[in-house]
């Protein structure tokens, strides 16, 4: 049954670029969670606000339209501009900055100290403060998100490989979108892991996430650090919400892929930069395939509870994730 | 007692000069307990000098102040002959004042290398797009800044485990490597919390040697607490006692071995 066999591996491929975007998402996790140990729940929120405001800026929206019109009686809505995709995501990336900035400022500097669980109460809070104002900034209508990634099956792959299979077998289908989205994360997180292991900032990053006294008596700004991170998970969740958008459209769902990220998290560790890749990866696979194999005796839809019971099932045996730092209890 | 201003030349031919850090009448509360009251001492270029007294003295807050982690309620600190503002513990340690912690405060998950070279970090000046792009200057720097760094690991004789992760070093090691890392500063003034501390016999000759080897081939001013007072003695030029916060004594070994509130503090007087 060679069709079913390819069958088989095309499931695998497809599992393999949908656990990239988890990946994606949960790299952003690990970024603040390593550097302030801030569990930080926004982080959906922010791919989400990443995006509206990327399309925001592409289509020429107005901020805060609605707002200014119920105010003043006026009825504005576009500057009647179009910006290129490439300068709307530097623009992007620019507002993630001063995002990352005024959370330093205006919530986590007067929190420094506090309880882990206090802090993740206060990116609860941050979640739905960020909602409201994206909302309010670009109004809440679905929104397409197009800066030109290419869509849709790729039919060299599917013609390259159709010999492979019988009469019934026509090649891979695999969407180009998932494999541009798969070249990304990879640069992403090269870069990223450059950037952590060859310059100061990044040997500084490290020393933060490591210990703060330590960090502070040679000379590093906590602040600063902490706002360099939060850019950087800004920046990666701006990445996960123009994949994601192309995807379905920019709208509330979105925010929810920060659930997927969770046991992504758990198998992976939630200090462990490779760990939040393999860890995608290993869920994006094993929820496929699962479907695949054990779907159709069950009533399929696995995918909504696979990933959960794989999570679970990994802190039953090993509590820190696959790549995470032991746990050790001195006594 | 030293003269003020005037810079001597020791026994052992080390030059001490003028005064590079005064405390000028500093307390410091943490609500109602007085941790420090209305001390006032110098320490001079070059010199190495103890702070010792018994445990809860606040020789610790007293270092804590120095390097910025505490903000003292009253009183003055001077450096390099300017008043210095309220700072942050990192903008002390870009002034040139580098530390050690009583408890180790090392990064575990990097080696020995990486923990040294954060030592480096005041030094380097690239911004973070030249760092991000590895260009001219940032390579540059990096190269300079590894060289600096591996004579200070050589120095301090940890060349054998330059790689390996801190975490799994034994503690005598681990004292030496926040020493490099703190060294690798270059600091003018550099604060050692109890270096000695929970080390045996041996490791505590090999850091008495280490701390005098410093401050002799680097001419580094070091001020130490210690409450090993056999220790001090040997190591210090001056001393400052503290006790409860106040300070008994103030001078050179001898002196302050015979001062009698110092032998007070340390044996208990009999109050009749």
């Amino acid at each position: 049954m060679p069709a079913d066999f390819y069958f088989a591996i095309e499931v695998i491929l497809n599992g393999l670029m949908a656990g990239v975007l988890y990946s994606l998402v949960a790299l952003g996790f690990v970024l603040i969670f390593k550097a302030s140990g801030i569990f930080n729940y926004a982080q959906g929120v922010m791919a989400l606000f990443a995006a509206m405001t990327l399309v925001g800026i592409m289509n020429g929206q107005v901020p805060f339209a609605h707002l200014f019109n119920a105010i003043f009686g006026t009825e504005i809505h576009y500057f009647g501009w179009q910006v290129p995709a490439l300068f709307a995501i530097l623009l992007t990336t620019l507002v993630m900055v001063v995002f990352a900035w005024a959370v330093q400022r205006y919530i986590f500097r007067h929190l420094v100290g506090q309880e882990p669980i206090i802090l993740f109460m206060a990116t609860i809070g941050l979640a739905y403060f960020l909602e409201g104002v994206g909302d309010l900034m670009w109004g809440s209508d679905i929104k397409t998100l197009d800066v030109g990634l290419p869509q849709g099956a790729s039919f060299w792959i599917e013609e390259q490989t159709a010999f492979l299979g019988g009469e019934d077998f026509f090649g891979f289908f695999i969407d180009q979108l998932d494999i541009v989205a798969a070249g990304v994360a990879i640069v992403l997180v090269a870069v990223l892991v450059a950037f952590s292991q060859y310059t100061k900032q990044g040997r500084a990053m490290r020393a933060v996430a490591d210990d703060h006294q330590a960090a502070l008596s040679v000379g590093i700004s906590l602040n600063y650090i902490w706002i360099l991170v939060w850019s950087l998970a800004g920046f990666v969740a701006l990445v996960a919400g123009i994949m994601w958008g192309a995807k379905s459209g920019v709208q509330f769902s979105l925010s929810l892929i920060a659930l997927k990220a969770l046991p992504v998290l758990m198998l992976g560790g939630f200090t462990s930069i490779p760990g939040a890749i393999v860890g995608g990866l290993i869920i994006g696979v094993g929820e496929q395939l699962f479907e695949f194999l054990v779907g159709p005796l069950v009533g399929g839809a696995t995918e909504n509870w696979f990933a959960y019971v794989l999570a679970l099932l990994v802190l039953v045996f090993r509590p820190q994730g696959l790549f995470g730092e032991r746990i050790i209890e001195r006594v | 007692m030293l003269d003020e201003m005037q810079s001597h030349v020791t026994e052992d031919g080390r030059t001490i000069g003028g005064v590079l850090m005064e405390m000028r009448n500093i307390t410091l509360r943490f609500g109602g307990v007085v941790a420090i009251k209305d001390i006032t001492f110098d320490i001079r270029e070059g010199e190495i000098r103890a702070i010792i007294g018994p445990n809860g003295a606040g020789k610790s807050s007293m270092l804590n102040v120095i390097s910025g982690f505490y903000h003292p309620q009253e009183g003055e600190v001077w450096f390099r002959g300017h008043k210095r503002p309220s700072m942050k513990p990192y903008q002390v340690a870009h002034q040139g004042i580098a530390r050690t912690f009583q408890n180790i405060a090392l990064f575990e998950g990097m080696s020995v290398l990486d923990n040294v070279m954060t030592g480096r970090l005041t030094h380097m000046k690239a911004g973070i797009f030249a760092q991000a792009l590895w260009k001219g200057r940032a390579e540059e720097e990096e190269v300079a800044n590894r060289e600096q760094v591996e004579k200070i690991i050589d120095f301090l004789e940890i060349q054998h485990i330059r790689k390996t992760p801190v975490g799994r070093l034994p503690y005598g090691l681990k004292k030496r490597v926040e020493l490099a890392r703190a060294l690798a500063a270059e600091p003018k003034l550099l604060l050692l919390d109890e270096p000695m501390a929970g080390m045996n016999v041996e490791e505590k000759e090999d850091m008495s040697r280490f701390i005098l080897d410093v401050n002799d081939e680097f001419g580094t001013t070091i001020a130490l607490i210690e409450h090993d007072m056999g220790v001090v003695m040997d190591l210090s030029d001056r001393v400052v006692v503290m006790d409860y916060g106040r300070k008994i004594g103030d001078g050179t070994p001898d002196e302050v071995r015979s001062n009698q509130d110092v032998i007070d503090a340390y044996l208990g007087v009999s109050h009749d």
